[in-house]
């Protein structure tokens, strides 16, 4: 009788405790590795703008001077592919999924002050070095161009032949 | 003969979680014609393609559908790959198979579910959805994610599942075979569920055959086919023969889903024998697609085709999905005809309909 299959199974369910958890008041369980959302260590992003152009929901943007990075999280699909691509490793995809927001927009993430100075720091002396080295490059031409230019007396050994 | 009316039946429906809708010209009590229309949730995924390049069109399309979504991600790939001309290494192949049957049992699941809600069984309804969390957790521990996974990648896949894991699975699907059981025998033997399911919504083989059914819709009428048998990821080394019934009717579509998860268990089983010992999960791709193909997959719903077509640049000329529910709908309409009003909503759900991949 099949009515009676399910009669040990609905005695057993009167005892037993619910087996749904009473979310959010009880922390839900994550297997590690689940995609729950994007967490950036913001001081080792390079804004190089590879995780946006990688982002197929076009919800990153980044800004390399001003040292910041958002994300629109509602957008979000939560895909992986902008911790794939990221070259700087500073993208993560964490367990367990953000708490609710309380408003639309996108949230940004700004780089420390120390860093900011660093990279500042960075960005002066890579402009200096550009500048040396262009300036030696400048002279160098020069100099090649002196040295293969013909001088006054040859030039004019070189009209009377 | 009676006076003849129209009732409009959906898009919102108690047995339907998606949106179709059927106008149904009824004589009396009894369906004479049935005339359907979609076209509620379309979303332009395939317009996307001149948007997005053809590696976050992976993301894109495998959200075509949130309970195949594994086989739609899979399919592309796989068309992809015979554009770009790579061949995919023999573990990535085992882990799609995987991935791919764990999806194929929770879907049936989650129909054998939704079949039992529809006649009005409601124990029956939270046993299977019971048993499918299970699976379901198999899914998030393997891939991150309870329904869409993320892992394809042309090329391969981006992740792998280690030998405890698999061990783990495999203890899974022996309790869910376990708990199987006696579900399958109170769909397949109790009275009052044969006395909804046996004799209703017969569809010849011709018919079937005729309107282009696919899948368990058409297994059922007893056309044997199964794109699996073409030879895509690591089906070729797997023993399985399709599952067919002769009757045509309600109940030979319940049973084949049933003994396709039984099925797909033996499959899961034979693919964690097998699987080789690799380290590598992708082929790199390199430069830009140039080409065309069809790739035709076996999802749960029965044959899905991918299109894809490209001209050396990231961004796919054309991309197409032809889902099976859309080819199971002329079968529907066929099957709606001199039934009953109070067996449409039944019937509707034994195609398995999903709509948002019909309409995409
Ligand atoms: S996870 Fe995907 S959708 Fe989210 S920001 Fe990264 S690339 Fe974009
Ligand atoms: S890809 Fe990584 S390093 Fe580059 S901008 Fe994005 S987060 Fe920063």
């Amino acid at each position: 009788m099949s009515v009676l299959k399910y009669a040990p199974e609905a005695l057993k369910n009167l005892f037993k405790p619910p087996v749904t958890t009473k979310y959010p008041f009880e922390p839900a369980v994550y297997p590690e590795g689940a995609r729950g959302h994007i967490e950036i260590d913001i001081d080792d992003c390079i804004g190089c703008g590879m995780c946006v152009r990688s982002c197929p929901c076009g919800t990153l943007s980044v800004d390399k001077m001003a040292g910041t990075w958002s994300i629109d999280r509602f957008d979000c699909i939560a895909c992986g592919y902008c911790v794939e691509k990221c070259p700087k490793k500073c993208l993560h995809m964490i367990e367990g999924y953000q708490t609710p927001g309380v408003k639309e927009g996108a949230v940004t993430y700004t780089k420390s002050p120390e860093q900011l100075e660093k990279d500042r720091i960075a960005r002066e002396e890579q402009a200096k070095k550009a500048a040396a080295a262009k300036a030696a490059a400048a002279a160098k031409a020069a100099e090649a161009k002196a040295a293969a230019a013909p001088s006054g007396i040859e030039q004019a050994a070189a009209k009377k032949l | 003969m009676g006076k003849r009316s129209v009732i409009p039946f959906g898009p919102q429906h108690p047995v339907l979680p998606e949106p179709i809708h059927i106008d149904l010209v009824i004589e009396d009590e009894k369906v004479v014609e049935a005339i359907p229309s979609v076209g509620f949730i379309h979303r332009g995924l395939e317009s996307l393609v001149d948007r997005r390049d053809y590696n976050q069109m992976t993301y894109v399309v495998e959200r075509t559908c949130g309970i195949c979504s594994f086989q739609h991600g899979m399919g592309y790939c796989e068309a992809m790959e015979h554009v770009f001309g790579v061949e995919v290494p023999a573990r990535a192949k085992y882990l799609r198979t995987i991935w791919a049957e764990l999806g194929r049992i929770h879907s049936h699941l989650l129909w054998l579910g939704l079949l039992a809600d529809g006649f009005g069984y409601e124990n029956l309804f939270y046993q299977c959805w019971r048993v499918r969390e299970k699976i379901l957790d198999m899914q998030e521990m393997t891939s991150g994610g309870r329904l869409i996974f993320s892992v394809n990648k042309v090329g391969g896949v981006i992740k792998d599942i280690d030998k405890e894991k698999l061990d783990i699975i495999l203890k899974t699907i022996d309790e869910v075979e376990a708990e199987l059981e006696t579900i399958k025998d109170t769909f397949l033997l109790d009275y009052s569920v044969q006395s909804r399911l046996q004799g209703v919504g017969i569809v010849t083989k011709e018919q079937a055959h005729d309107l282009g059914a696919a899948g368990p819709f058409a297994r059922a009428s007893g056309i044997k086919t199964d794109m699996r048998k073409l030879g895509y990821a690591a089906y070729p080394d797997l023993d399985f023969e399709p599952i067919v019934s002769a009757t045509g009717d309600s109940y030979a579509r319940c049973y084949c889903r049933i003994m396709e998860i039984f099925q797909s268990i033996d499959l899961l089983r034979q693919a964690i024998a097998k699987i080789p010992n690799e380290t590598d999960l992708f082929t790199p791709v390199k430069g830009n697609p140039d080409g065309e193909y069809f790739m035709r997959v076996e999802q749960p719903r029965g044959e899905a085709v991918y299109y894809v077509k490209a001209s050396g640049k990231p961004y796919l000329d054309r991309f197409r999905v032809r889902t099976p529910t859309f080819a199971n709908l002329p079968g529907l309409c066929e099957m709606l005809k001199n039934t009953q009003l109070s067996d449409v909503g039944l019937l509707v759900l034994t195609i398995d309909p999903c709509i948002s991949c019909t309409e995409r």
